[in-house]
């Protein structure tokens, strides 16, 4: 299990994840969602102490996460939002240091190796340098090393990014695999979609805090299940609703004031969740229901 | 220690020499190249050219300044092969935090990049004691001469592995190379003895660690016994930098 208490970090005055407090189960898959700069990033990297909290605690399996706690490191496995694979080394060479920074056997090493060069189907290049690859090359090296010890918590930072639409599925699936084997994941991504498949809960942060929690339907039934979208010159706004039902007496109504612009009733995605959160400051979300309400009363 | 402790820190030391010698045998030629370049420039210049005839503190000139020139080689070599590449790991690659993130000790990182720069830098070392003796120059080259070497290499991979985790950019590894190193190349008793400088300079001087290594040196190739106290000091700073670079290695972000 994963406990963060009031973790907070500043850089200077700036204050980049504020008073986050959260538990990641054992076994659970969570989703850390967010826009640009929101502090996923510096949770994960406080969570693997690259970077050094400024306040609060970290406690993974019942310990104190710091820096020099090499039975813990153990269990981990990151995959980081940057590229830090050694260019100058080969996929096989990145694995093998990895491995032996774990302290894999040589034996099982070898073949791990093999086996997760075949998964990411890179055995044909394994033995060119890094520098050389494709973006999206590389990241699949970066996720073969994160799973190389077989670590009990995963720690994904945006790990498909740039990947094509097959890898996705395939990286999708192996990590749904792991967990339902028992793994812990983390994951955060700016792919809804992505969460919306894989993960049992997600959190929502905004500057920062930490502004929603819940399973991806408790976050959709909150905002409210379905939307009305209207498309006013070329501008798209969403209308939240408990109901269908409700969402087509919106319509029906702007139809009687005349309104020409083309609107569409569909079921909420989490995405769309994500933007009426991040787009509008929590007080404004209020006010907006309330007009909302008023309408529907008239 | 535990010996789970004692393996763990074994395992890491180990896996990064291993992963230094893959690099070194990759780049060999191209740090072979940019290593020796100047200090074979120097023994050129100072040896060669001045030092065949004249005569200095009762040596040929060639044979006071060679163990000046391979003390700066081990010097810039360990320096160099720490500094610059650790910095960029840090930094830019963020290779840096593949070490920060297994689970091997502050310890077993310190050390291990540690003694691959130290390596490396005895390594130029060696080649250019090579070279003098393919030129025909007597000195005496004892283990003792070697251990000296070592403790001074040791000492620059940690000043280079302390200032790559401590410094904000990259530039500022120029900066030590230009305002410390460098003016130790020159002034720690390498080219010239530090009796030809004034007082209080040449005790400032005398001090610093490059000194150690070159009055120590040439003490031992010339059979004058075993410099202590110039060992003693090495030893001293060695550890001194070995202490700030774990302490760094603990705190260090980005
Ligand atoms: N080393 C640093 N020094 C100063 N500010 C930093 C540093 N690292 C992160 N920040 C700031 O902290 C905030 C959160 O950054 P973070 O990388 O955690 O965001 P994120 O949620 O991961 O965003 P993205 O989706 O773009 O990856 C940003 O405003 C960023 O500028
Ligand atoms: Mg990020």
């Amino acid at each position: 299990m994963i406990v963060l208490e009031h973790l907070t970090k500043k850089f200077d005055k700036f204050t980049s994840v504020d008073n986050l407090s959260l538990h990641i189960h054992k076994g659970e898959f969570f989703g850390l969602l967010g826009p640009n700069g929101a502090g996923k990033t510096t949770t994960i990297r406080m969570l693997m102490t690259l970077a050094r909290p400024t306040s609060g605690r970290i406690i993974i399996d019942g310990q104190d996460m710091t820096r020099n706690a090499p039975a813990l490191k153990a269990e981990i496995g990151l995959v980081p939002q940057h590229i830090n694979l050694d260019n100058e080394l080969t996929p096989r060479e990145n694995l093998d240091l990895h491995g032996r920074l774990f302290g894999i056997p040589t034996k099982e090493r070898r073949e791990r190796i093999e086996e997760l060069l075949h998964f990411v189907e890179l055995e044909g290049r394994a033995d060119e340098i890094v520098r050389k690859f494709s973006g999206g090359m590389k990241r699949r090296v970066l996720i073969a090393r994160a799973l190389m010890h077989r670590p009990h918590i995963l720690l994904l930072d945006e790990p498909t990014i740039g990947l094509d639409p097959m890898t996705r599925r395939k990286i999708w699936e192996l990590v749904r695999k792991l967990n339902t084997n028992g793994q812990t994941v983390l994951l955060t991504t700016h792919y809804l979609e992505e969460a919306e498949a894989l993960c049992n809960r997600v959190g929502l942060m905004n500057k920062g805090r930490l502004v929603e929690l819940g399973t991806p339907e408790e976050l959709k039934i909150r905002t409210g299940p379905f939307v009305v979208e209207i498309d006013k010159g070329g501008e798209r706004r969403g209308h939240f609703f408990p109901t269908r039902e409700a969402g087509l007496a919106f319509m029906q109504q702007l139809h009687h004031e005349g309104h020409t612009d083309p609107v569409s009733l569909r079921a909420t995605h989490l995405e769309d969740v994500f933007i009426h959160i991040t787009e509008a400051p929590p007080s404004a979300i209020g006010s907006l229901q309330a007009t909302r309400e008023e309408k529907q009363k008239s | 220690m535990s010996k789970a402790t004692t393996l763990s820190l074994w395992n890491g030391v180990q896996t990064i020499l291993w992963q230094e010698y893959l690099l070194f045998e990759r780049r060999f030629w191209r740090n072979m190249a940019s290593t020796m370049v100047t200090p074979l420039l120097y023994l050129i210049a100072f040896g060669f050219g001045l030092g065949r005839g004249i005569r200095f503190e009762g040596t040929s000139y060639l044979e006071f300044v060679i163990p000046g020139i391979v003390a700066l080689t081990t010097m810039n070599g360990s320096f160099n092969a720490v500094a610059t590449p650790v910095n960029i790991a840090r930094m830019y690659d963020k290779t840096f935090e593949e070490y920060l993130t297994a689970p091997i000790s502050m310890l077993a990182i310190t050390s291990g990049r540690i003694l691959a720069g130290a390596l490396r830098g005895l390594f130029s070392g060696t080649m250019m004691l090579v070279l003098t003796l393919l030129f025909g120059v007597h000195l005496k080259i004892t283990p003792l001469f070697f251990l000296m070497l070592f403790l001074n290499c040791l000492l620059f991979a940690g000043f280079g592995f302390w200032a790559a985790l401590t410094i904000q950019s990259h530039s500022d590894v120029t900066k030590f190379n230009s305002f410390v190193i460098n003016p130790m190349s020159f002034l720690c008793g390498t080219f010239f003895s530090l009796q030809s400088i004034p007082g209080p300079l040449a005790l400032f001087l005398k001090i610093l660690p490059l000194t150690h290594t070159t009055t120590g040196l040439r003490a031992i190739a010339s059979g004058q016994g075993v410099p202590w106290w110039n060992l003693t000091a090495l030893a001293f700073f060695a550890s001194l930098f070995f202490l700030l670079s774990l302490r760094a290695c603990y705190q260090v972000e980005d």
